[in-house]
């Protein structure tokens, strides 16, 4: 029998946390999805060389100390105007990659008009969408994106529609924009799926880079927190409940 | 088909416990440590059952946190 001293070598490598994410620990609770898309940021940049030319806008929200894990440059922008930012940077350094990375409550609750404007204006930049149903960092209130029925501490007997309105796909909202380019829904709760997002973040940072206009991923994502549920529970919830009123797959790609 | 083996190594100070790595693993090789705990209190994974691994990154892949190294020999 091979020992693990001998498998454990250079050239037997076959997975590895990207070298961009650094090492620092980060704070999302155990299980977020926020981990997952950030190390696949991580990859796609650092396989396409543009580790020095990429700008991140890093949002309010559990994700805004992304700028901590990645080695990249970052801009921290206000509550939901990472795409505003996004614009200035992308225009004042077209050679830069410029991506905003948001939750649900930073792009379709107080950022709605940065967000729609950017992409209508079609700027050259990459969106990346986390919706998790819910607002992750103030204890898990409820989101324009929260399903109907779905418990959050501010709808406790769950989401009705009379009298919160319906959850809003805002990507299919963005996809009717001539300014947008490429608008996806992914998720990373398994290795297929993962794989599949991860070319479609490099399809969407290709078009940034081939001025093709506004690109968007949304992943359909977990907040295990928010939701009270374990990862693993809350990835089966995922799958169950957001995927049918969620559904992934490309909304347009021109 | 060709037989593969494989390792992998855990950061189990990085490692939250999060268990999304066991579900993934399709041979069953990973577990929660169930008394041991790191600086941050979490049982962190490890391999149960290293022999049954084959070194597909399906854990590697998954884990939020970047904690999983995998390596794979063909046999
Ligand atoms: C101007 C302003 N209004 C409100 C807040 C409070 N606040 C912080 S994060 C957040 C929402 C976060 O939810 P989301 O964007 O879905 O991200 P998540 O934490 O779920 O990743 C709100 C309302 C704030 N920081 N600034
Ligand atoms: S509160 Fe939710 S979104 Fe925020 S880090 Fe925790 S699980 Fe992730
Ligand atoms: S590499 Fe594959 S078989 Fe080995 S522990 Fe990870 S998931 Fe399981
Ligand atoms: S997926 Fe990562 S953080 Fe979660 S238990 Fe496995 S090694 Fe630990």
């Amino acid at each position: 029998m091979i020992t693990a001293e001998e498998i454990i070598k250079p050239e037997n490598l076959v997975y590895t946390k990207p070298k961009l994410m650094n090492d620092t620990h980060m704070h999302y609770c155990p299980g977020c999805s926020h981990g997952v898309v950030h190390k696949l940021v991580a990859e796609v940049v650092e396989e396409m060389g543009m580790e020095e030319k990429t700008i991140g806008v890093s949002p309010v929200g559990c994700a805004v100390f992304a700028y901590n894990y990645i080695d990249i440059d970052w801009v921290e922008a206000a509550h939901g105007r990472a795409p505003a930012v996004a614009t200035a940077v992308k225009r004042l350094s077209p050679d830069k990659m410029v991506f905003t990375y948001q939750g649900d409550g930073d792009l379709a609750a107080i950022g709605t008009a940065e967000t729609i404007h950017a992409c209508n204006r079609g700027e050259n930049i990459v969106i990346i969408f986390i919706n998790n149903a819910i607002y992750g960092m103030t204890g898990g209130q409820m989101a324009p994106t929260t399903l109907e029925g779905m418990k959050t501490s501010t709808c406790p007997f769950g989401r009705d529609v009379k009298l919160n309105g319906y959850p809003l796909k805002i990507s299919n909202l963005i996809a009717q924009l001539d300014g947008a380019c490429y608008v996806t829904r992914q998720s990373v709760q398994t290795s297929p799926a993962i794989k599949k997002a991860k070319k479609a973040l490099r399809q969407a940072f290709e078009n940034s880079m081939a001025g093709k206009g506004t690109s968007l991923v949304e992943f359909v994502s977990t907040c295990s927190s928010g939701w009270k549920m374990t990862p693993v529970q809350s990835n089966k919830w995922m799958e169950e409940n957001m995927f049918p009123f969620y559904p992934l797959g490309d909304l347009k790609n021109e | 088909m060709a037989k593969v083996k494989g390792t992998v190594l855990v950061n189990t100070e990085r490692c939250k416990g999060c268990e999304l790595c066991v579900e993934a693993c399709p041979t069953k090789t990973l577990a929660l440590a169930k008394k041991e705990v790191n600086d941050r209190g979490y049982h962190y994974a490890y391999m149960e059952n290293p022999d049954a691994c084959i070194g597909c990154a399906a854990c590697g892949i998954v884990c939020p946190d970047g904690c999983i190294t995998v390596y794979k020999v063909k046999l």
